[in-house]
Order: structure tokens, then C-alpha cells, then sequence
């Protein structure tokens, strides 16, 4: 049984249609990246398996149990996490706060706290500025927190949106060796990114959307060979 | 020089007129009114003391309005009548202590009964106006739970009229609140004491339980992004209805407060107390908790010391009877000069 698997959804913004029957599958262990052009539908789908947006149609089942309709705090609790596009952190909230509203729908404390030093290990920065306001770290920081965050829910399925966005080359390389490292200890991953190169390193599998559907789907490796994707996403002639 | 005049429009000069001229009254006054030295130390220790208890009340109030924008982005016009509905329930448990004697010989426990009432009602009150009247709409424009709010302030008057009558009813009075402090020239009555000394202990409960329990973190996190914090798993529903019994309770308790200093209440006791309030947290920066406690404070001592003050120099008769007049001038002046409060509120500019 795949860990997330989603049906044919189709959600709307009022009378914009924004996804247009997306189905897609992430196995347990696997990363899996959904790549597509600016406004192709990629955060919506995210919002759409979150719960922040509810499909109109389709259904989304995590472990073979329904749970599109559920309010997104209940879907976090069944162990959906997700860094959110643009970060998202509270600014007015300290790093340890932040990385506390992670872990709010947990309360196996000493588990917690075990997954506080997890990520203080896997961001040591973040442990250097812990009493600091999430509105004074600078970029890199904050998608590490935005992704340190999201770990604190301890998901089973964790959720990335364009991770690599607006970061310096060197921090791009560092949150993709993260997404590498965290998958290797169990972290099942997906992952959207408008870097589709990148992405296609770190995914098994990979899918590709375009205005609101799924155009192509197939294993990371054959993506990066297509001929489509290297014209399209991959800035190649 | 061109830039410069496009820049000023006519609005701007005459606003800044009436500022000026209104500060140059208040700096007249004042120096009319020391320099005719009518009044001793003593005399203005006293409005500073009463400023003070009343500034309490006013910033418990405010508080309930700042939390509910804080976090819906909404002004909570009935508040004032969550702060009437529960000392005007407890006033017929109030007056059977009274009048039984009960309260002069078991004051502590009647006092907490009395709050544990008020407190009750005033929460039920605020949770119901959650419910029935705000969550309804918590995606209609902005301007519909507004005029929801100014209806169900309205509606919750005359159910209240309704169900105690219309008649002014008067708190007993507590014989041994009445006594005095005196510390040189510094007087104070145990009531007010007990006013300053209530209001200061549940400003610093809230401050602590905002900054550092689960839930008032949570409460932060959902005033500064709700979506955000859905994804944290936090459940907003649950967060806004706290915030609601947070303000209730807390307008609870500063309706007995209010209570037992003017002794009066009726349905529409909410109606002046609830303007002052929210001028409190306009002042204070409508959103910042601790604004709410520094503008109650300041608009009550400005409200008690002001008439005497600005206008008793400028020989302008009966003082005293312009206080709301003072207070609402102040309103009005912050709106169009500085509308983010003293304090200034970072988050409303940023989601504005
Ligand atoms: N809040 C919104 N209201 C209306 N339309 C939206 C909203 N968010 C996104 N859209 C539209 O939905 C489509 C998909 O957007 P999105 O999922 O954000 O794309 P992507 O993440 O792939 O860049 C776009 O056409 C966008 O304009
Ligand atoms: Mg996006």
C-alpha cells in the first residue's frame, strides 16, 4: 500500500479550477518530486493534501485511510508535515517557539524531545540562535527552520515546497544534501521544486505537472533523459 | 518646493491645526491650572490613585478587544456588552450577600463568588457570540462581522433588559472596602487596592500564560499566519474560542471591579466603558497585549486628572463633567495621527 496516495483531485479557488484531476503516489522511503512551471498547480496540490484547501473531487488516503475532508490540524496529526512555500515562519515567535508549534500536536514529550536534538544536530545553526526571533534569521536560516519545523511533527510523510527558493547556491546544495540525508534515515519525501535538475538527483520518481495535470510520471532517471523535461525544466536545447 | 505643496493637501494642514491647537490647550491649561497652585499634593495624588483603578478596568477590557483582533483581525463591538452581562447577573447575588450580611463577614469568599459569576456569564456570553454570531462569517468581507457585532450588541442589551428589567441596580456597599491607606499625602481605599491590585495580578497571569504555555504560543502563532499554524496542527477553532473566553473572563471580572467602584449596574453599563476600552487598545495599538495595558492605564489617569488639569485653568466651568468629552478627543486624535497605538502593532501593517 503506498504511504500517500492521491486520486484525481480537482480543486478550485472560487471558480478557477486549479487542479484538474491530479493523481499521484509517494511509497514509503521514497522521494518523490513533483516538478512544473510557476502556477502550474503545485502548492495547491500540497494545500489540497494538507487540508488548507478541500478537493471537490477525488480522494487523498494516507496509509490506505481517507483523509481528504479532515480539518488540516487533524491531518497533521495523522502525520502529514509540511515546510510550506515561502517558509511561512512566525517572525515574532523565537527559533525554539517555532520549532515548539511544530511539535504542537504531539505530546509524547520525551520524543520531542529527542527530535529537538535531531534537528538541532541536523541544523546546527538553528541551536545557535534558538532564543532569536524568527523574523531576524536570514534566508537559508529560515528555510532550515521552516524544514526543522516541519521534522518536529515527526510525519510519516513530509512535505517540501520549493525548499531551494530565493537561497544562494551553497545553501541550495546544503538543503538538498538535508533531503538526501533525512530520506537515508527513513524520511519518507515530497518534494516540489521549480530546480527540477536538482530535484531529479535527490527523487526516485517524479512527476510532472502542467496547468492543473499531471503530464508525464515516471522514474527520476528516465525523466532526466526526456526529451521533454530537459527542454522544458531543464533549460537544455 | 513643487513636491512639497503636492504633497500637502488641505485635509493634512487642518488636521495638523487642530492638533496643534488642541496641544497648545492642553499645555495652557496645565500651566494655568499648576501655576494657580488651587490644588494641593494630596488632591492630585488622589485623581492619580483613582486614574490608576480606573485605567485597571479599562485595560482588563481593552485586553479582550486586542486578543479577538490580534487573532481575527475583527473589533468585538459587543465586548462591551460581555463586560455588562456578568456583574449584572451577579448584582442579584450580590445584593442577597449584602443584604443577608454575608459579605461584611465572609468578604473573601463572597468577593469570589461574585467574580466566579461574573466571570461565568460574561465567558458563556462571549462564547456564544463566537459561535452564533462571528464564526458564521469568519470569510465574509470584513465589514459584514462588524455590523454583525454592532447588532449583536444591541441584541444582547435588551435580552438582558429583558430578562433584569430596565432599572438601575445599585451593588452593595462594602463597608470595609471604604477604609484608607495613607502614606503622607498619598491616600488610597482598599477598594482601590483591590481594583489595582486584581486587574495587576490577571495582566501578569495573561502576560505569563501568552508567553510561555502551549496554547498562548499557539494563540501568537495564529494571530501572526492561521494557515501557517493549521499546519502546525494547531486547531484554530479551538484557539479563537480561548481567546474569546480569555476576554470574557477577563471583562468579567472587570465588570465587578467596575461594580463595586461606581455601584450602579443596568444593561446598557457596558455601553461608555466599552468606547473607553477600545480607545484603551486603539491607543495602546489595537493587537498588542501589553498596549492594552499601557493605554487603559494612561486613558484612565489622563480621564481622571485631565479635566482638572487642562481646564480648570482656563476657568472652563464643571471640569469634571468633560471627561468623556477629553477621552474621546483623545480617541479621535490617535485615529488620525497615529493609528497604529503608542506602541504600534508590527503585525496588522504586515497582514494589512
Ligand atoms: N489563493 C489563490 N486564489 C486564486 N487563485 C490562486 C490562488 N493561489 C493560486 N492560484 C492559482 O492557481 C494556480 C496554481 O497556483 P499554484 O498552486 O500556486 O502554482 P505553483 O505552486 O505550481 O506555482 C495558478 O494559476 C494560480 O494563479
Ligand atoms: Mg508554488
Amino acid at each position: 500500500m503506498a504511504m500517500l496516495e492521491v486520486n484525481d483531485i480537482h480543486s478550485y479557488y472560487g471558480n478557477i479550477h486549479a487542479l484538474k484531476g491530479i493523481s499521484l503516489t509517494v511509497d514509503k522511503g521514497e522521494i518523490v518530486t513533483l516538478i512544473g512551471a510557476n502556477g502550474a498547480g503545485k502548492t495547491t496540490t500540497l494545500k489540497t493534501i494538507s487540508g488548507l484547501l478541500h478537493p471537490r473531487h477525488g480522494a487523498i488516503m494516507l496509509e490506505g485511510e481517507r483523509i481528504d475532508g479532515l480539518p488540516p490540524h487533524q491531518i497533521v496529526m495523522r502525520g502529514i508535515g509540511q515546510a510550506p512555500e515561502g517558509r511561512k515562519i512566525f517572525g515574532a515567535l523565537t527559533v525554539l517557539e517555532n520549532l515548539e508549534m511544530g511539535a504542537y500536536a504531539r505530546n509524547d514529550t520525551a520524543a520531542i524531545a529527542r527530535d529537538l536534538d535531531f534537528v538541532f544536530a541536523l541544523f546546527p545553526r538553528l541551536q545557535e540562535r534558538r532564543s532569536q526571533l524568527g523574523g531576524t534569521l536570514s534566508g537559508g536560516e529560515q528555510q532550515m527552520l521552516a524544514m526543522g519545523r516541519a521534522l518536529m511533527a515527526h510525519p510519516r510523510v513530509l512535505m517540501l515546497d520549493e525548499p531551494s527558493m530565493g537561497l544562494a547556491p551553497v545553501l541550495v546544495e546544503a538543503i538538498f544534501e538535508t533531503i538526501r540525508k533525512l530520506n537515508k534515515e527513513g524520511t519518507t519525501i515530497l518534494l516540489i521544486e521549480q530546480n527540477a535538475a536538482k530535484a531529479l538527483q535527490v527523487a526516485s520518481r517524479g512527476y510532472v505537472i502542467e496547468t492543473g495535470q499531471i503530464v508525464l510520471q515516471d522514474s527520476a532517471e528516465n525523466l532526466r533523459k526526456s526529451e521533454k523535461v530537459r527542454k522544458a525544466y531543464l533549460g537544455e536545447a | 518646493m513643487r513636491r512639497f505643496s503636492e504633497r500637502l493637501n488641505l485635509t493634512d494642514v487642518i488636521m495638523f491645526i487642530i492638533g496643534a491647537l488642541i496641544l497648545l490647550l492642553v499645555v495652557v491649561g496645565s500651566a494655568a491650572t499648576l501655576y494657580a497652585g488651587k490644588y494641593t499634593t494630596r488632591q492630585w495624588l488622589d485623581l492619580v490613585v483613582f486614574g490608576v483603578a480606573l485605567g485597571s478596568i479599562y485595560a482588563l477590557i481593552a485586553l479582550g478587544y486586542t486578543l479577538v483582533y490580534g487573532i481575527l483581525r475583527m473589533i468585538n463591538f459587543a465586548h462591551s456588552e460581555v463586560f455588562m452581562a456578568g456583574p449584572f447577573t451577579a448584582y442579584f447575588l450580590a445584593d442577597a450577600m449584602g443584604k443577608s450580611g454575608f459579605l461584611d463577614q465572609n468578604l473573601f469568599v463572597g468577593l469570589l463568588i461574585i467574580f466566579a459569576v461574573s466571570m461565568t456569564v460574561s465567558t458563556i456570553v462571549a462564547i456564544l457570540l463566537e459561535r452564533i454570531a462571528y464564526r458564521p462569517l469568519r470569510f465574509a468581507p470584513r465589514l459584514v462581522p462588524l455590523i454583525t457585532a454592532i447588532g449583536a450588541s444591541f441584541f444582547l442589551q435588551y435580552f438582558f433588559r429583558g430578562l433584569y428589567g430596565p432599572n438601575i441596580k445599585v451593588y452593595p456597599e462594602i463597608a470595609f472596602l471604604k477604609n484608607v491607606i495613607r502614606i503622607g499625602d498619598l491616600n488610597i481605599q482598599y477598594l482601590q487596592v483591590l481594583v489595582i491590585a486584581a486587574a495587576a495580578l490577571m495582566m501578569i497571569g495573561l502576560q505569563i500564560f501568552i508567553q510561555r504555555s502551549r496554547t498562548g504560543k499557539a494563540m501568537r502563532a495564529v494571530a501572526e499566519d492561521k494557515q501557517t499554524a493549521a499546519l502546525m496542527g494547531i486547531d484554530i477553532d479551538q484557539i479563537i474560542v480561548i481567546t474569546f473566553v480569555i476576554g470574557g473572563a477577563l471583562a468579567g471580572a472587570a465588570g465587578v471591579l467596575y461594580a463595586l467602584m461606581f455601584k450602579q449596574v443596568n444593561f446598557i453599563m457596558g455601553f461608555i466603558p466599552g468606547i473607553k476600552a477600545f480607545t484603551a487598545a486603539v491607543l495602546g495599538g489595537i493587537g498588542n497585549v501589553p498596549g492594552a495595558m499601557v493605554g487603559g492605564m494612561f486613558l484612565g489617569i489622563i480621564e481622571s486628572i485631565g479635566p482638572t488639569l487642562f481646564l480648570d485653568g482656563l476657568n472652563v466651568p464643571a471640569p469634571q463633567q468633560l471627561k468623556d468629552a477629553i477621552a474621546f478627543t483623545l480617541l479621535v486624535l490617535v485615529l488620525i495621527f497615529r493609528p497604529s497605538g503608542i506602541l504600534g502593532e508590527k503585525l496588522a501593517q504586515k497582514k494589512a
